[in-house]
């Protein structure tokens, strides 16, 4: 079974902005991508395994994937209830909320990195009040969780908000006159149905987060071996005209990022699956 | 579709005293949680903003504008997102038109590619440019012999940015311009009108509001670029410092007042780009996802 290269069509102008795609894709992403891995090729395995394994750059995966792991799933838990609330609910001021919540994709990150280091510190509108608690936000662990919290929230809330409108009220309705309580119903119909869209966008999410810069380094603090995520170690030894080393740990993580991006689309595609399967 | 169980029997699920207690109670709790999250990660962060520039004063705030590199990087940020945001839409609509008004092989491969700088760390963005013009990089020798500066200078910032936001126009406009399917620009084509005219005659008026928030957002993502354009820009003050660079420059000054100044003008321009996508939504009247 071969297919053509290209099924027929009257429409003029494949060609030319086919062409014009692929070579503005090539020039602007591909080349420049593919220079980095040749880079990365010209070190020895030797060199490669050290600048990849150094301890330093182990504790920033540490925390650049730990933290990113813990504020997709703070986003999986808020993104939903969010999500519920903006659908299912009646509330004023439910419309502004509901934009608002493009907000991180909109807002520079150095402006959510600096606001919210501002606002966690401990001095700050809500970090004084949690400071006698022993709870440190801004320069630690914890405020680098809470700036890839924000940045990741508006993935899930808006993969989530269509799956829940595509929730059968109806089905749900005959469940309960049939005697199922709400966590049934919750557990057997709703969940479900949002389970992929909520993993999509979790990946997202997390997809996103590891790769985060701009929000970070100003709520970090920045220390080796504690606060330091892999982007600014990259950064760092560009600074000190390490290109190899931080062509390197770029290779780490564009390959990271390629396993997420095909999560992604499976996921995508088993999302598709499954509603199909759920007899619509 | 089967009919659901009748109107009296829900009704007196509904009413059941139970069962509304127990609701009301959950939708309290939803909306608590829901506005308090957001109170704390997005609200107070967006206030916080607009308090800091404006604590000593609207003079002082005016002031800061004053400020020949604050004045610098305004104007830097302006020139590159008007060299990029051009360059893009016009890729963004040949991309969706090659996508959505042909069937070929490899078509979910370079969907997926054009999506790559969405995945791909700002960081390494910006450090791909580092690699290929930088001076150690594979044409670093040869520019330096012929006097082209890239990397440190306007065109590594327009690249790194180009490279950020290439994927924005393109994303928008696939889904919809796939939506509206090929039946009018064929019947176009057949009653004799050229490509072109196809296009802005029958093609551009469906597409125009998914295009507007598209180049919208390319644009705002371009001037509020942070990650990739601190790798190639070299933070030399009033010559290579987008908006987003300067504030961290004033921030780390601890020019407090000035670094939330220039961070609520790019503040403003979020709010104008969800205002004019609010727009968009509005007047398509068709919800976005």
């Amino acid at each position: 079974m071969s297919r053509p290269i290209r099924t027929p069509s009257i429409l003029p102008g494949f060609g030319l902005t086919l062409g014009f795609t692929t070579f503005f894709l090539g020039a602007i992403v591909l080349i420049p991508l593919t220079a980095l891995v040749m880079k990365t090729a010209t070190m020895g395995w030797r060199d490669f395994l050290d600048v990849v394994f150094d301890p330093r750059a182990l504790a920033s995966y540490r925390l650049s994937f730990g933290a990113s792991l813990l504020a997709a799933t703070l986003n999986g838990v808020f993104g939903f209830i969010i999500a519920w609330t903006l659908v299912r609910y009646e509330f004023p001021g439910r419309k502004l909320i509901d934009a608002l919540i493009d907000m991180p994709f909109a807002l520079p990150t150095a402006v959510s990195g600096i606001a919210l280091t501002a606002v966690f510190a401990e001095n700050g509108w809500i970090g004084q009040h949690i400071a006698p608690f022993g709870i440190k936000v801004a320069y630690t662990w914890i405020g680098v969780v809470v700036a890839l919290t924000l940045i990741g929230l508006p993935f899930v809330v808006r993969s989530v908000q269509p799956a829940l409108l595509e929730v059968q009220r109806d089905l749900e309705d005959a469940a309960e006159t049939l005697g199922a309580g709400r966590f049934t119903i919750f557990r057997r119909i709703i969940f479900p149905t949002v389970m992929p869209a909520l993993a999509t966008g979790f990946t997202m999410a997390f997809a996103r987060a590891v790769g985060e810069y701009g929000s970070v380094i100003f709520i970090a603090g920045n220390l080796p071996m504690k606060t330091e995520i892999t982007p600014l170690l990259i950064v760092i030894k560009l600074e000190q005209f390490d290109y190899a080393g931080a062509a390197a740990l770029g290779f780490v993580m564009l390959l990271m990022s390629f396993i997420m991006l095909l999560s992604i689309n499976l996921l995508q595609t088993w999302g598709r699956r499954h509603v199909v399967a759920a007899g619509r | 579709m089967a009919s659901g169980p009748s109107k009296a029997l829900l009704a007196e699920i509904a009413s059941r005293p139970g069962r509304t207690i127990a609701s009301t109670l959950v939708k309290s709790l939803f909306i608590t949680v829901s506005l308090g999250f957001l109170a704390a990660l997005l609200f107070a962060p967006l206030a916080i903003v607009f308090a800091t520039a404006l604590e000593k004063g609207v003079v002082l705030y005016f002031a800061s504008f004053k400020d020949s590199d604050t004045l610098a990087a305004i104007r830097l940020t302006l020139t590159v997102a008007a060299i990029v945001v051009p360059v893009n839409t016009l890729f963004g609509v040949a991309a969706a038109w090659s996508i959505a008004k042909f069937e070929f092989r490899g078509k979910s491969i370079l969907i997926t590619l054009i999506d790559l700088p969405i995945a791909v760390s700002p960081v390494i963005s910006g450090l791909v440019y580092v690699l290929l013009f930088g001076m150690q990089g594979w044409f670093g020798l040869w520019l330096q012999e012929n006097d082209i500066s890239i990397i440190f200078a306007l065109p590594g910032i327009v690249l790194a940015t180009m490279f950020v936001t290439f994927p924005y126009v393109a994303r928008e406009l696939i889904p919809l311009m796939q939506q509206m399917g090929n039946d009018e620009e064929e019947a176009a084509i057949t009653l004799g009108a050229g490509g072109l005219m196809t296009f802005f005659h029958v093609t551009l008026p469906k597409i125009r509001w998914g295009l507007v928030y598209g180049v919208i957002l390319c644009n705002a993502r371009a001037m509020g670029e942070f990650g990739a354009v601190s790798v190639v820009s070299g933070h030399i003050r009033g010559l290579t410092t987008t908006m987003p660079l300067h504030v961290e420059i004033l921030y780390n000054e601890y020019n407090f007042v000035g670094a939330f100044a220039v961070a609520s003008l790019l503040t403003l321009l979020a709010v104008v780009t969800l205002v004019i996508k609010s727009l968009v939504e509005w007047r398509t009247g068709y919800q976005r996802h």
